[in-house]
């Protein structure tokens, strides 16, 4: 995924729910439109939690991967 | 939140103050608010200490015979044990609330869960708008100086207001 320029990285392996969603929120709400945030997790939840945070809040994830057990979001702010 | 939709509304009302259940609401509140919803908490009965300044909350085993009994730490095969504890012993016996709920925090903090306190600060970060219910206030004797900046006292009819129109109510 080296070809998504990011913007910011958030780290929020070993964090539980709803602390992934939480912080990636508040990451988000700090950038400007456009920009990417890449996060990385090892909450399990975070599968199908970050899609229906990704819908509801309008932004979205441009790709995603699944890696010995951590799970990273390219996210671009709507 | 995209554009067109109108923003969602969701209603709560937490009236329990065990450690472990001062979690699912404010769980629910801060993913909710993290969505972009409108959050509104009613904290009465039991779960208006969580609004305090100094508040600890316990677990209470006696009373939650499904609570795992695990140990929180020592090699794997020794924290998969689920202790069977008679309610002679989870009910009676002095200080056992207190080590129970020292293993449970334990428990909590190695699975990387926050506080109780930590996600309601987080809660008030992002917007979760917090009423402590007077009555509550009132009948246990608790004053306004008692709870942290930015609590709101409200009645009933003030929250079902709210909550007439909220999309989503839950009441914990």
């Amino acid at each position: 995924m080296s070809e998504i320029q990011i913007d910011k990285e958030l780290d929020c392996r070993g964090m539980s729910c709803p602390l992934p969603v939480l912080k990636t929120k508040k990451a988000v709400s700090d950038m400007t439109a456009g920009q990417v945030l890449k996060m990385t997790c090892t909450d399990q939840g975070s599968k199908k939690d970050m899609p229906s945070w990704s819908e509801r809040t309008g932004n979205p994830i441009l790709s995603s991967e699944e890696k010995e057990g951590e799970f990273t979001f390219w996210i671009k702010k709507a | 939140m995209s554009g067109e939709q109108k923003q969602k509304k969701v209603a709560l009302i937490a009236s329990q103050g065990t450690l472990d259940w001062c979690y699912p609401p404010l769980i629910m509140a801060s993913a909710a608010a993290s969505m972009d919803m409108e959050v509104k908490m009613f904290y009465t009965f039991y779960g208006l200490p969580v609004l305090t300044k100094n508040f600890t909350a316990k677990v209470a085993p006696a009373t939650n015979p499904a609570m795992p009994m695990k140990m929180p730490f020592g090699p794997k095969w020794f924290q998969n044990i689920n202790w069977p504890m008679p309610n002679l012993l989870t009910g009676l016996v002095p200080g056992f609330e207190s080590v129970a709920t020292g293993l449970m925090k334990k428990t909590f903090k190695n699975n990387g869960v926050a506080t109780v306190e930590e996600l309601r600060d987080l809660c008030m970060e992002i917007g979760v708008e917090f009423l402590a219910c007077q009555m509550t206030v009132d009948v246990f004797g608790y004053q306004k100086e008692d709870f942290i900046e930015g609590v709101t006292f409200a009645g009933a009819a003030a929250f079902m207001d709210y909550a007439s129109e909220a999309d989503v109510q839950l009441f914990t």
